[in-house]
């Protein structure tokens, strides 16, 4: 079933590689993975520009500031890693619609742009509410054995799963 | 400094994000539909040998652990609503970051979304630190602490555990 392969690592190797990076980044730096936060400076450096009255006044941006911190230079340096992983094995591509979507929903930029921009509002206000994505409760938190890590986790996949199920249950 | 090692682990974790091929839309989407389990080999596989090397500095003495609180309303309302996102976007938020990497911009449609939810759960954070984030309050537990066990047996059962799951994946060719 796997349809859409074009050589890439054992997914096994790649993996354990990411859980030898986290030992080190732990024992070298003390900081764990995650993603999500950043997208809360990001939207505090955004809404500063337009309402700084609104911002200043928020209890979760006084705790999460527009600065760029430890993880939004991971953010920056998984852009580049990507990047430099798929110009290595000749995969980048400059793709508008992914081939998946396309194949059931058609080439229409805008329906993907918009199933696409609902979705990542869903998803990221979601991952602040639960404290975490797949990469902070996915991998940090589990790694931990952490509750929250794995009760967030199984749900992540039960919504998704619930979601992806029936969006391709028939033509749109 | 911290931004130094910031870029370096980012372009590191970027690197096997993608080798690992789990930055595309087709992978995350793929073990949503249960066709195709890559991405969830990459997780476990991260986990498993993340879980062996925290412990045994935690034992070693070296206090490595820091735990998110389990907040029962949080985790699964919010787990849920991710999960749905999750299942429209087709990315996570650092896949999402990876998938542009790679030169799929369709992602910025998603990264926009993202920035906006976060601004909307900015503004929602009070409402919710007062009702669905009391509900179900334990604090920064661990499963072994849960379960009243020595963490040690918790990592053996779960080793087990994970590699009879892929085991049965690759059998079903998953």
């Amino acid at each position: 079933m796997k349809a859409y392969d074009d050589g890439g690592w054992n997914p096994y190797l790649a993996g354990a590689l990411v859980g030898v990076l986290s030992i080190v980044s732990v024992a070298f730096t003390g900081k764990y993975l995650g993603a999500s936060t950043t997208f809360v400076r990001a939207a505090a450096s955004l809404e500063q520009t337009v309402a700084p009255e609104r911002v200043a006044g928020n209890v979760y941006y006084k705790k999460n500031t527009a600065k760029l911190d430890w993880q939004g230079m991971v953010l920056i340096g998984i852009l580049a890693g990507a990047a430099l992983g798929a110009l290595h094995d000749r995969s980048f591509k400059a793709e508008s619609v992914p081939p998946m979507w396309e194949e059931r929903f058609g080439p229409n930029i805008w329906k993907r742009g918009a199933v696409a921009f609902v979705g990542g509002m869903f998803a990221l206000f979601g991952a602040r509410l639960a404290d975490g994505c797949p990469s902070g409760h996915g991998l940090s938190g589990l790694m931990q054995l952490s509750v929250s890590g794995f009760v967030s986790l199984v749900f992540f996949f039960a919504g998704g799963l619930l979601v992806a199920n029936l969006i391709y249950r028939r033509h749109a | 400094m911290t931004m130094i090692t910031g870029l370096l682990t980012g372009l590191v974790f970027g690197f096997l994000l993608q080798k690992g091929r789990v930055l595309r839309y087709e992978k995350q989407l793929g073990a949503l539909r249960l066709m195709d389990m890559t991405i969830i080999k990459f997780m476990l596989s991260a986990i498993l040998v993340g879980m062996v090397g925290l412990y045994v500095m935690q034992d070693l003495g070296m206090d490595v652990l820091q735990l998110k609180p389990s907040i029962m309303g949080g985790n699964i309302i919010g787990g849920l609503l991710f999960g749905i996102g999750w299942g429209l976007f087709g990315l996570c938020p650092g896949t999402a970051i990876g998938a542009l990497g790679e030169g799929r911009w369709h992602a910025l449609f998603g990264i926009f979304g993202m920035i906006l939810g976060a601004s909307v759960y900015a503004a929602l954070h009070p409402w919710m630190s007062e009702t669905v984030l009391t509900w179900g309050d334990f604090g920064k537990i661990t499963i072994p602490d849960a379960l009243g066990l020595n963490h040690w047996i918790v990592i053996v059962v779960m080793i087990l555990l994970v590699l009879a799951l892929f085991r049965w994946f690759e059998k079903l060719k998953l």
